[in-house]
């Protein structure tokens, strides 16, 4: 990491330069192993093709919609939840072993894993860079009101916050409140209010008025 | 004991001075193509080069805590990932630097093909396992999570320890991280919610609505 390439690139940024270098040495590591056969590149490259463009938050969004929609499917997902988003196809690594936490008008739940980055990689995809980030894994248990105020949320001042620290291999997946105004709406359309972050429990879900 | 490590940047629960959290509107799955391919070369090697997940977590952390923070979270992964490889003698530096094999491959576990993928990602790494011993700790009960500072990886957040909280949920009993990281085998260990009030943490001026669980392994915690 020390390399400066200001030939080529002077009108770049120091954190630019060392990219590049980083860049060129995960291509000549893929290489070695590559040769080595250690690996086969076709599935990797169906690795990155899987989590980005298959696997992400609207896996989850359908989950909270049905949950929404259909309250057998509710109790069996608060009940346990890995069979229940099984039933639904997804399911396997960083979610082998998935519990949903149901917001409700007194209570909220906000999901951090301040170690490292534990995500349920089946319902959501590979986090975001805020939620691996050092703010947010900070003070997240310390201070869960500040950070839903960096996200624009305000919840009352009696709402019990419930913060879940994923220390282990349990993933937590929140189930936030289905909003208002949205009686006898399909499952498709309840799944468009249900965002990433309200999964997360640093968001709150889209509102039929927000549309409008 | 705690004395000889030279790692613990990751314990970041309730440490100050990191800023606001600032999201990323319509932010890409990754952000340049070296992190897609660090990810799934991470991903493509643990079975043929034998390593778990608890192992790969350490691998990450084992840095003194200023380059652990400086670091972005797929350096983080590919700086653990030639680690491992290289401790593995999968591969050598001077291969790294040339870009090119130079010396002939060790027999490894069967390399992940494309057929694959799917079925292994499916399938995942569920961490339950049978036991015959008791669970200590029931629902409702009041532990003490152990002031304990380990000298190796542990998932024991350093906010919780000698701290006071509640038997939320039984969850059963899963692999040890704080021996499956070091080799050492998977010495399942029953794993617990176990729930702080927000007071009990960060202290009797704190808002009295939040309350924050842990997952912990019956050896975090003692009676209270």
């Amino acid at each position: 990491m020390s390399g400066h390439d200001h030939d080529h690139h002077h009108h770049h940024d120091h954190d630019h330069s060392e990219l590049s270098e980083t860049e060129l040495r995960v291509r000549a590591l893929e290489t070695v192993l590559t040769e080595k056969g250690y690996v086969d590149p076709a599935a990797l490259d169906l690795l990155i093709e899987t989590y980005e463009k298959k696997v992400g938050p609207r896996n989850g969004a359908r989950v909270v919609a049905k949950a929404w929609a259909d309250p057998a499917y509710r109790a069996r997902l608060i009940k346990d939840a890995t069979p229940a988003i099984t039933e639904l196809g997804f399911a396997g690594r960083q979610g082998e072993h998935i519990v949903a936490l149901e917001n409700t008008p007194t209570r909220h739940n906000m999901v951090v894993c301040t170690l490292c980055s534990c995500y349920p990689w089946p319902v959501l995809g590979l986090p975001p860079v805020w939620y691996k980030s050092a703010p947010y894994r900070s003070r997240a248990v310390a201070d869960p009101r500040g950070v839903l105020a960096d996200f624009g949320v305000r919840l009352p001042k009696d709402t019990d916050i419930r913060v879940w620290d994923s220390t282990a291999e349990i993933r937590y997946l929140v189930l936030p409140m289905r909003p208002p105004g949205t009686e006898g709406w399909s499952e498709d359309k309840l799944a468009d209010l249900v965002t990433r972050d309200s999964m997360i429990g640093t968001g709150l879900p889209r509102r039929p008025e927000d549309f409008k | 004991m705690s004395g000889e490590q030279d790692f613990g940047g990751q314990d970041l629960g309730g440490t100050h001075g990191h800023g606001q959290v600032k999201p990323e509107a319509n932010e890409p799955v990754f952000h340049a193509d070296w992190e897609k391919r660090a990810f799934a070369l991470t991903l493509a090697m643990a079975r043929p080069a034998g390593w778990n997940i608890d192992m790969s977590r350490f691998a990450r952390e084992n840095r003194p805590s200023g380059e652990y923070l400086s670091m972005s979270y797929y350096q983080l992964w590919f700086a653990a990932l030639e680690t491992m490889l290289k401790e593995r003698d999968l591969v050598s530096d001077d291969e790294i630097v040339v870009g090119h094999a130079l010396r002939p491959p060790k027999l490894v576990k069967r390399v992940l093909s494309p057929d694959d993928v799917l079925k292994v990602l499916h399938r995942g790494g569920p961490t339950e396992r049978d036991t015959s011993t008791k669970a200590a700790f029931k629902p409702g009960d009041t532990v003490r999570a152990r002031t304990i500072d380990p000298p190796t990886h542990t998932r024991l957040p350093r906010y919780v320890r000698g701290r006071q909280g509640t038997i939320e949920r039984v969850i059963g009993c899963h692999v040890f991280p704080d021996s499956n990281a070091n080799g050492a085998g998977e010495n399942p260990q029953w794993l617990y919610t176990v729930r702080f009030d927000g007071r009990e943490l960060w202290g009797a001026g704190g808002d009295p609505t939040v309350t924050v669980s842990i997952d912990a392994w019956e050896p975090y915690l003692e009676p209270a």
